[in-house]
């Protein structure tokens, strides 16, 4: 027998003791496991909020000086981006003018001068989301100019009817920002 | 009486093949239970939960389930042998556990040949699942019967071999024989003797049994189930009980010839037989868990190339010594 057939047996054998290693290795990763504590909860009775990394359905983002404000400013974009189809959003309306200001704007009108419309807010009327279509893909996040949009991290959305599952975002906002709801990610879990 | 009367070994035959049957089903309720609820904890989830305290009730309702499906036959499928195979599966169990010393007395029929017996009927589970691949019409069933065929075939020469080892120590194949051989503490068991005779017998009776890593003929992620796709409600209920009670036969085998059947410190009885049965199904439970499975190819090779020439090896080792010492 030469040097390099014996060397190739060695390594066999090497190769076959560190395979059975990794058996008794593999067996108490799993024996450990089994006598730690469970990391899941029985759900209906109990639910978790400690999963930030979550990639629920998307929610709006609330200004810095309003939380019951979105960032948003109703450009549309998010509408045209996503290949789903999901977004229906609408522009808030110029704020209706004052008997003075239609006074003011027909004396002016009479004047011959050029009269300026009031623009509309940037603010949108109405942001309804069809969580039924969505693929949760992320490209209304990644389009939104205003990073007014976010994946939520609540895992708890189903619902039995397909129709329920058009969310009002705006409605959403709201309550958040009106129960002050710690953001995602406290660790905390609620029962 | 008259001159009729029943012979009192018949009355006994009976009476031990009902328990026999309700042993077996219990069994299968219970197994099925604590297998979910170890994959639970092993991978930190509760497991079952819902269907009475901690979900002991849970198998109960799936067996309730079970037995009120509509059973099916697929289009093109062999009426005759499509039936016949979940059946056939089924009763060697009854045959398996006459010749069991689960006591002292406790045996329903003592077989001076007992270990044969159970390792001759062993082989027609192989054909129950041979027969239900290829009468299901099926390409995945066909499959599965293929690869259980091939492993069991392969798997059966060394655990024959290795049982083997202890019968040529202790001179008989009867398995209330082989326990007497014994002594009540765990260093006087013939596991002491032959340590690698057990191993290679528990690796080749998870094998056997159809179980991961070795889990070919049903290979849910490749075959969708194997050998029995295309069986519903109780088809596959019997094949799923008789998957069970084989893994008892084989621990309860292993119990027997290895680790001192029903003595034990302080207190023989029955419930040192159960209590190692089920400490050694536990045993199967774990790797269960924890291997992927393995390829066909490696599934053969560790066979021939490793599980055979060892058995034999300790086969000849074992002659040696009985034959000189």
């Amino acid at each position: 027998m030469d040097l390099g057939e014996l060397d190739a047996r060695k390594g066999f054998f090497k190769e076959t003791l560190a395979g059975l290693w990794s058996l008794v290795v593999g067996l108490k990763v799993t024996g450990k496991y089994f006598f730690r504590p469970q990391i899941t909860v029985h759900y209906p009775r109990r639910t978790v909020d400690n999963i930030p990394s979550f990639r629920g359905p998307i929610e709006l983002i609330s200004r810095e000086e309003d939380p019951a404000k979105p960032k948003c400013g109703a450009c549309s974009m998010c509408v045209s981006a996503c290949p789903s189809g999901c977004f229906t959003v609408t522009k808030k309306r110029p704020p209706a003018p004052t008997p003075e200001e239609i006074a003011e704007q027909k004396e002016k009108e009479a004047r011959g001068e050029k009269v300026k419309k009031k623009a509309a807010p940037k603010e949108p009327e109405r942001f309804l989301y069809d969580y039924s279509l969505c693929s949760l893909c992320g490209t209304c996040v990644e389009a939104c100019p205003s990073g007014a949009l976010r994946f939520s991290a609540s895992p708890y959305r189903a619902a039995f009817d397909r129709k329920e599952l058009v969310f009002d975002l705006l409605a959403d906002l709201a309550e958040r920002a009106r129960e002050d709801r710690n953001p995602p990610g406290t660790g905390k879990t609620t029962e | 009486m008259g001159s009729f009367s029943i012979p009192v070994e018949l009355i006994r035959i009976v009476v031990g093949v009902v328990a026999i049957a309700a042993f077996v089903a219990l069994n299968a309720i219970i197994l099925v239970y604590l297998e979910r609820k170890v994959a639970g904890h092993i991978q930190r989830r509760p497991g079952p939960f819902e269907v009475g305290p901690h979900g002991i009730l849970q198998t109960v309702a799936d067996a309730l389930k079970l037995v009120g499906k509509q059973l099916i036959k697929p289009a093109g499928a062999d009426a005759f042998l499509f039936w016949l195979a979940p059946v056939l599966g089924f009763l060697p169990i009854f045959l398996f556990f006459l010749p069991m010393p689960f006591g002292p007395v406790l045996t329903t029929l003592e077989v001076p040949l007992g270990l044969l017996l159970i390792l001759a009927f062993a082989g027609l589970n192989v054909l129950a699942i041979c027969i239900a691949g290829w009468g299901s019409n099926n390409k995945w069933s066909l499959l599965g019967a293929a690869r259980g065929v091939a492993q069991s075939v392969a798997y059966e020469i060394p655990l024959l071999l290795a049982l083997l080892a202890v019968v040529f120590m202790k001179g008989s194949m009867n398995l209330s024989k082989i326990i007497d051989s014994q002594g009540a503490w765990p260093w006087q068991w013939n596991i002491v003797l032959q340590p690698l005779a057990f191993l290679i017998y528990f690796i080749c009776a998870i094998a056997e049994t159809n179980r991961a890593p070795f889990d070919l003929p049903e290979a849910e992620s490749e075959l969708t189930a194997g050998f029995h796709t295309e069986y519903s409600g109780m088809g596959f209920g019997l094949f799923f009980l008789a998957e069970y009670a084989n893994m008892v036969v084989v621990c309860a085998v292993a119990t027997t010839v290895f680790l001192g059947g029903w003595k034990g410190p302080f207190f023989s009885g029955s419930w040192w037989f159960l209590a190692k049965v089920y400490l050694l199904l536990m045993l199967m439970f774990w790797p269960r868990w924890t291997y992927p499975r393995v390829r066909f190819d490696q599934l053969l090779n560790f066979n021939w190339k490793w599980l055979m020439p060892l058995a034999l090896a300790n086969l000849l080792v074992t002659a040696f010594i009985m034959k000189v010492g």
